[in-house]
């Protein structure tokens, strides 16, 4: 106990009123939301003491063990490499990529953790969806079509497919796969590189690039690879001679 | 005749209202300065050892030094993480030895006064959302000891960034008077009658802990009364409630075991609990890397903190429509996880049958955790921690209402019903 009293002054209650404006408090501490547990009679039967179950949290947004939902937004997890997700998480937990619910989620893991999410997510084998519909104009099938495979070198834009591996199915350790994202997702994501409000690693490539890139260019090349499929089985490249077009803070770990 | 007695009358007003005002001016001003030894000129520091080092780091986690001064992805101490109040946003400085933007210039005798007295180096008022309400308990040993670590992080250039603090809350006056209605200066004192360990848990938890920052109620001006000290309050921001530590049928462990205590605060769940919002992050940065010692020492000072039961809070029962609502809300997407009978599954999912955070009074907590989910934070007792999805992403107000009402009102649990308005209120 403090050796004072901090019990409000009865003197000049009322001109104090009338200067009155005090600071603030307080910080940012504890809460202890202290969750009375009465001793449970016996767990539920479904619930197992694994990683899948502890990944529960996330499947409701990225679908049953992260295959990805047909609500049109949240992207598919399940298989992209580990050295990828890894460095979302972190990039979540640390603000460089902004949303709110992951932020939330990732705020008080470890890097241990966040290494055996990815893993778990990394390492799911899960068939792709069939290719939707596209309805692209020739000029935009066209265009995504330049970009993915042969980039136009004289604005410095890499195709895609020479960091995103050949089969655009990503590339080891820390390059994701993109077909079948859903359009808004990808939109979302080129557009936030391209207003700082998602950044990776420096050196941050994919914020030069998507710099470059016109918004026309981006929703071709957006919808163009929502609308591909990929074989099941379907694995990222693994490392190959072929060095990265430019140089990427996160093509590495 | 009236008229002059009208302005006789005027005039001693006038002066009486002067000399009050004055006796007010004198008054804050002392308040602001009393018992403040001069500060002896710069002795040079000697280079604190490996061991004096080592204690600031502990001491720095014991005060979660970095919860503020270090923001999400941000150099170590170099500041700029915004604390929310009801009085603007007020931005914690670069702590870092950066002689630019940091604290680089600064003596011991400063930073100490800085903790004991809320001053800056130049003599300005603090506000405080740097708890030194609490600070000030610090020894001047474990001051230097803190000083001499902060010393020791590298340099980060950095400039502070303003607080947003709205008028008049942003002038030094206001808070001079914040300051001589609430801050007293205080040293430490150990009570004769108590344990070493006690006290030693009393000191870490009032003093460095800084505790009652949010465990305690405030005023509307954000001051905070002995008599309300540990009785729960909202946060500064006012998105979490930090329930009362006095209380049994909140956060207060007077009946607990006290190792359910230490587990609480190592490893962030135990038998008994598990912590989740502000507290995820005070286990997460603070409290997992303190020593079974200290913690003990904490949970045997928090065990004896006098029980202050909030008078019984209403129980209306819910309407029947929304209990239906509720539970099919609660089978359709809880029962997998926390079971049919709110019973929950030992060490992985709480119970929400007689859970606390659940029934407490002020509903807001529950609904922010039906919103946001969360893991309970990684620790090394529990590496693995288990999860919730973020149902803000899925459910609608009116679901979220009606499967809060549902659990605050079955299995024995008789909280208030909760309303689509109640969830529309939580930040």
């Amino acid at each position: 106990m403090p050796s004072h009293s901090l019990a409000w002054p009865s003197m000049n209650t009322k001109l104090v009123f009338s200067l009155l404006f005090a600071a603030s408090l307080s910080a940012v501490a504890g809460l202890a939301s202290a969750q009375s547990t009465s001793a449970p009679s016996g767990a539920t039967a479904a619930v197992r003491d694994t990683m899948a179950q502890r990944m529960q949290a996330c499947v409701m947004c990225h679908g049953q063990e992260g295959r990805a939902t047909s609500t049109g937004y949240f992207p598919r997890i399940a298989g992209k490499p580990e050295g990828y997700l890894f460095n979302q998480l972190k990039n979540f937990r640390e603000g460089r990529r902004r949303n709110q619910a992951m932020r939330h989620l990732t705020q008080h893991m470890s890097d241990d953790f966040l290494r055996d999410i990815a893993r778990n997510f990394s390492a799911l084998d899960l068939p792709y969806p069939p290719a939707p519909a596209h309805g692209l104009s020739a000029w935009q099938q066209q265009t995504a079509e330049q970009l993915v495979f042969k980039g136009v070198p004289e604005r410095q834009i890499p195709a895609c497919a020479s960091c995103h591996g050949s089969s655009m199915a990503g590339r080891l350790p820390a390059m994701p796969g993109l077909l079948t994202l859903p359009a808004d997702y990808l939109i979302g994501q080129l557009g936030a590189w391209r207003t700082g409000l998602r950044a990776a690693a420096a050196p941050d490539c994919m914020a030069d690039i998507a710099k470059r890139l016109t918004n026309q260019e981006v929703s071709a090349v957006a919808r163009w690879l929502s609308a591909q499929s990929l074989p099941t089985g379907t694995k990222p490249e693994t490392v190959s001679a072929q060095p990265l077009p430019v140089d990427c803070g996160s093509g590495t770990e | 005749m009236k008229k002059v007695n009208l302005r006789k009358m005027a005039r001693r007003a006038g002066a009486a209202s002067m000399v009050l005002a004055l006796m007010a001016a004198s008054w804050v001003a002392w308040m602001n300065l009393r018992g403040e030894a001069p500060l002896v000129a710069g002795v040079p520091a000697m280079p604190a050892s490996s061991e004096v080092l080592r204690r600031g780091a502990y001491l720095a986690r014991a005060g979660n030094c970095m919860g503020c001064h270090t923001t999400a992805g941000g150099a170590e101490f170099a500041g700029g993480r915004g604390v929310e109040t009801p009085f603007g946003v007020v931005v914690a400085p670069n702590i870092t030895p950066d002689a630019k933007t940091g604290i680089g210039h600064w003596t011991a005798g400063e930073f100490w006064r800085s903790l004991h007295h809320g001053r800056s180096k130049d003599g300005r008022l603090l506000y405080p959302a740097f708890p030194y309400p609490s600070f000030t308990q610090v020894s001047r040993e474990d001051s230097d000891a803190l000083y001499a670590f902060l010393r020791s992080v590298p340099a980060v250039e950095k400039a502070n960034a303003p607080h947003a603090l709205r008028f008049p809350y942003s002038t030094q006056a206001a808070l001079a008077v914040w300051r001589a209605l609430y801050f007293r200066p205080g040293t430490f004192e150990s009570e004769a009658g108590q344990r070493a360990e006690w006290n030693r848990g009393k000191y870490l938890i009032q003093g460095l802990g800084h505790c009652a920052a949010c465990h305690s109620g405030r005023d509307a001006l954000g001051g905070t009364r002995l008599n309300a000290m540990f009785a729960g309050g909202l946060m500064p921001d006012a998105a979490w409630y930090a329930p009362s530590l006095a209380s049994p049928d909140e956060a207060g462990v007077q009946r607990w075991p006290r190792e359910q205590v230490v587990r609480l605060l190592k490893d962030g769940v135990s038998a008994h609990a598990s912590v989740s919002g502000p507290m995820a992050e005070v286990v997460f940065s603070s409290t997992q890397h303190l020593t079974d010692q200290d913690l003990d020492a904490m949970a045997g000072y928090l065990a004896s903190i006098p029980v202050r039961k909030a008078p019984p809070a209403e129980s209306r029962r819910a309407d029947a429509e929304v209990m239906v609502a509720g539970r099919k809300v609660y089978e359709q997407h809880c029962t997998a996880c926390h079971g049919d009978q709110g019973q929950g599954a030992s060490g992985m999912y709480p119970a929400l049958a007689g859970n606390r955070a659940v029934t407490l009074a002020l509903h807001i907590n529950v609904v922010q955790v039906i919103q946001q989910g969360g893991f309970m934070p990684t620790t090394a007792g529990n590496p693995q921690p288990f999860g919730m999805p973020p149902y803000g992403q899925l459910l609608n107000n009116d679901e979220i209402a009606a499967v809060a009402t549902f659990i605050r009102q079955s299995w024995g649990n008789s909280a208030a019903p909760v309303s689509t308005l109640d969830v529309l209120r939580v930040k």
